[in-house]
């Protein structure tokens, strides 16, 4: 039932490019809980702390005992498809542009009924299905169902709307000299984009890496520089209508925190390039981005940023870095905001330490590039935004979640 | 045991005739359905000391703003937001009113306007759980909700389309016997079953058609309605229920299954002492859980039901005898007075040539409120000739 993905035809420059609609994306506050979850690639119903009562559609009290202590948990992701239906008609644009469009009601095993978009490979009903809760392009969950866990996202007409595949797509990584940029473009390239840009910011030097770059077909190096707005600008006015995935991953990563270093130099390079480099590139590519948020198959569809996990607490001994990173924390959700219109989806990677250079002192487990560069590859297959990739990421996650004070007196000891 | 419902009147069967779209707004359709009452009542506005309103286009108003919009000063007045179930919602309220004399005459009234876009507006903010958990999916309307029941219905119990469409072909002579239907050509099965697909299984003829319209009645006593020389019927019993059977993982009943023992205990009456049934159809899957439900056959068994009877005015078991809303049309809220108000006509003589023979009794039900998925509200009354 599923088609392959094809290679997008060439675009016909003289005929329109469509403009982005988004699916109806109003929610109350409380059903945000799903899509808070959905934002990591988690699955989470409303779960009553008092009485265990699992339910949906979310609620402000617990339907059995009414309870107001809930919390969202992690749920059993299979259920069983009750009925199903194909509409030819919507009453909203987004659809009635994607019609026909498949939808079921499924009984979870974990209790509720919901309504959930249908991969085209579930057989008629009943049958058993798996479920997920994804983004779809407003950026607000939904529940789909596929026939089974490995089910592939991006060959079903209808749960492509909900990825963001590197599949055909042309890309831009912005730094192509560190290890974990060229990580980056080999999980790319394996993940099938159809062309990768790659940023050296020094295009006079050969960087180690140089000519094994060079031999992946998809690659093109350009000199790109995210201190230089004259750099960004004249690339962006060459790319920056053909760029579908842009993914910046260049960063400036010295240690220590206030006293043990003089002056402000470092600490502004940081900035210029983890905060000013992503609001100059912001600014160049993203008005080119947000027209083609329908533009085919493979319009414009995601922008990656790297972080670090220090964005969510400073990390004393990387002091002026973590504020680069909170600040740069800050002006993705901006953007994530701003590209929401065209359905672009902003991705944000929060790694813990790197195992590379500047990292070099700091005790293991440490994230190997490779496996930084696969989280990011998996999280645009299957519409995460937001990736807490490696053991320290998580354990920072919980922790600040769990206590944010907490948190930070602890890394201040 | 709750108290009886004797003694209850109602009358004045009011239809403002309906179009497709209308410029006005819902208190236009309201005023004139109040206006209608009044004149075939003879009634003075003054002499209206009750009010019932259902509206779904009336915001940001509500009943309240509506008596000084219309200059109604009454003294008993609701604002019931039931869709489908507040024809039988309304006259239960309203009933107990004159009952206890809080009220003496309760104007009963439900409409809508359907301007081009009210109805895509309405669906996408219907309901809280409409917004988070269905509308996004689609936005297919109450279409994707009730094909997911007409699915599950077709697979569980055997029917076909032709069951369905047996009823709505019925309906639509029915019809067009009913000058304020909108629908005024034939439909033959033939054009039902080659109509376009709208959300599988449903087509276009299973779909009810919105448009702008406004139904209304009054109730009163007996007394009261003796006085005043009107002709009425008499309410025997009336039953609501709402969030029935939270726990069944689809719809395949409703309220009127918990509740029904008691209605035709009140009306001291068994189904097959029906005359006619109304039902509530805007799909016609919901009409056959409505045959179960209330007890004209067993659950499963209404396709089996439907073969073996005939739905026209003048058939063996008249069904929708104004042609119901698909073939009427759906005006809003006014949709779950429409079955109402055609069974007060067919008891006091006044339903013209689709005159059911001899109609003694008559069943009326509603249903409403898809708040996700399933239908919320559920009522139904017994009326008698007088």
């Amino acid at each position: 039932m599923t088609e392959e993905l094809t290679r997008p035809k060439k675009k016909n420059p003289i005929l329109r490019t469509r403009l982005p609609t988004l699916p109806p994306g109003a929610r109350s506050r409380v059903a945000l809980g799903l899509t808070a979850a959905a934002a990591e690639g988690r699955f989470a119903l409303q779960s009553c702390r008092d009485c265990g009562a699992i339910q949906y559609p979310p609620r402000e009290a617990c339907q059995e005992c009414l309870s107001l202590r809930l919390s969202w948990k992690k749920q059993t992701t299979t259920g069983e498809l009750l009925a199903q239906t194909v509409l030819h008609h919507s009453n909203d644009l987004f659809f009635r542009e994607r019609l026909p469009w498949r939808l079921g009601l499924v009984k979870l095993d974990c209790g509720p009924t919901v309504v959930a978009h249908l991969h085209s490979g579930i057989a008629d009903a009943p049958v058993r299905v798996h479920v997920s809760a994804r983004l779809d392009r407003a950026g607000q969950a939904v529940i789909v169902a596929t026939p089974d866990k490995e089910s592939t996202m991006a060959e079903d007409r209808q749960m492509r709307e909900f990825t963001c595949d590197p599949k055909f797509r042309k890309v831009l990584v912005t730094d192509g000299k560190s290890p974990l940029g060229q990580a980056l473009i080999n999980s790319l390239a394996k993940a099938g984009a159809d062309l990768i840009w790659v940023g050296h910011s020094e295009p006079w030097k050969k960087f180690p890496g140089f000519d094994e770059l060079k031999k992946i077909p998809q690659v093109t190096l350009i000199p790109l520089d995210v201190t230089d707005s004259k750099s960004v600008r004249e690339l962006a006015a060459e790319i920056g209508g053909k760029v579908d995935i842009l993914v910046n991953n260049a960063e400036f990563h010295r240690a220590f925190g206030i006293v043990n270093r003089a002056g402000v130099e470092t600490a502004r390079a940081e900035m210029d390039v983890n905060y000013f480099g992503l609001l100059r590139l912001a600014q160049e590519f993203g008005p080119a981005m947000r027209a083609r948020g329908a533009d085919g198959q493979a319009g414009a569809v995601a922008w990656v940023n790297l972080l670090s996990i220090y964005a969510l607490a400073n990390f004393p001994s990387h002091g002026t870095y973590s504020a680069s990173k909170a600040a740069a924390h800050s002006l993705a959700q901006c953007l994530r905001a701003e590209m929401r219109p065209a359905g672009v989806r902003v991705v944000n990677l929060f790694p813990g330490p790197i195992d590379d250079e500047w990292n070099q002192l700091l005790e293991p487990p440490k994230l190997s590039p490779e496996n930084l560069a696969r989280a990011a590859v998996n999280a645009l297959r299957d519409g995460i935004e937001d990736v807490y990739p490696g053991d320290v990421a998580q354990e920072w996650l919980e922790r600040w979640r769990d206590n944010p004070k907490a948190l930070e007196k602890e890394l201040s000891s | 045991m709750r108290k009886n419902y004797e003694g209850v009147a109602v009358a004045v069967p009011v239809t403002v005739p309906y179009v497709r779209y209308s410029i006005r707004a819902a208190h236009w359709w309201l005023a004139r359905a109040v206006s209608e009452l009044l004149k075939i009542s003879k009634l003075k506005k003054e002499q209206l000391d009750g009010l019932s309103v259902s509206s779904f286009t009336l915001a940001p108003d509500s009943a309240v703003g509506l008596t000084q919009h219309l200059g109604l000063s009454p003294r008993w007045l609701d604002h019931l937001p039931y869709g489908g179930a507040s024809g039988v919602v309304a006259l239960r309220r309203a009933a107990r009113a004159v009952q206890a004399g809080d009220a003496e005459v309760v104007a009963c009234i439900a409409g809508d306007t359907n301007h081009v876009d009210s109805f895509r507006l309405t669906l996408a903010n219907f309901s809280q759980f409409a917004r988070d958990a269905v509308y996004p999916y689609g936005a297919g309307g109450p279409n994707a909700s009730f094909a997911f029941l007409t699915a599950y219905y077709m697979r569980t119990y055997g029917a076909t389309r032709e069951d369905f469409g047996k009823l709505c072909v019925a309906q639509r002579a029915n019809a067009l016997k009913f000058p304020h239907a909108l629908f005024k050509k034939p439909l033959t099965l033939e054009e039902y079953l080659v109509a376009r697909p709208i959300a599988d299984p449903l087509h276009l003829y299973d779909c009810v058609m919105p448009c702008a319209g406004a139904e209304a009645f009054l109730v009163m006593t007996v007394e009261k309605a003796e006085s005043l020389n009107l002709k009425f019927a008499k309410l025997l019993g009336t039953i609501e229920r709402h969030n029935a059977f939270p726990t069944d993982p689809i719809q395949m009943r409703g309220g009127w299954a918990l509740d029904r023992d008691e209605l035709y205990a009140q009306a001291g009456l068994a189904p097959q002492d029906m005359d006619f049934l109304q039902t509530y159809d805007d799909y016609p899957v919901i009409s056959l859980m409505q045959l179960e439900d209330l007890g004209f056959c067993a659950k499963g068994e209404a396709p089996d039901f439907i073969r073996s009877h005939t739905f026209t005015t003048d058939g063996d078991f008249p069904l929708n005898t104004s042609g119901g809303q698909l073939s009427v049309g759906q005006a809003g809220a006014a949709g779950g007075y429409l079955g109402l108000v055609e069974a007060i006509r067919q008891l006091t003589g006044q339903a013209g040539e689709r005159q059911v023979k001899d109609a003694r009794a008559g069943l009326v039900s509603g249903f409403g409120m898809i708040n996700f998925d399933r239908g919320l509200s559920s009522g139904a009354a017994i009326f008698a000739k007088l």
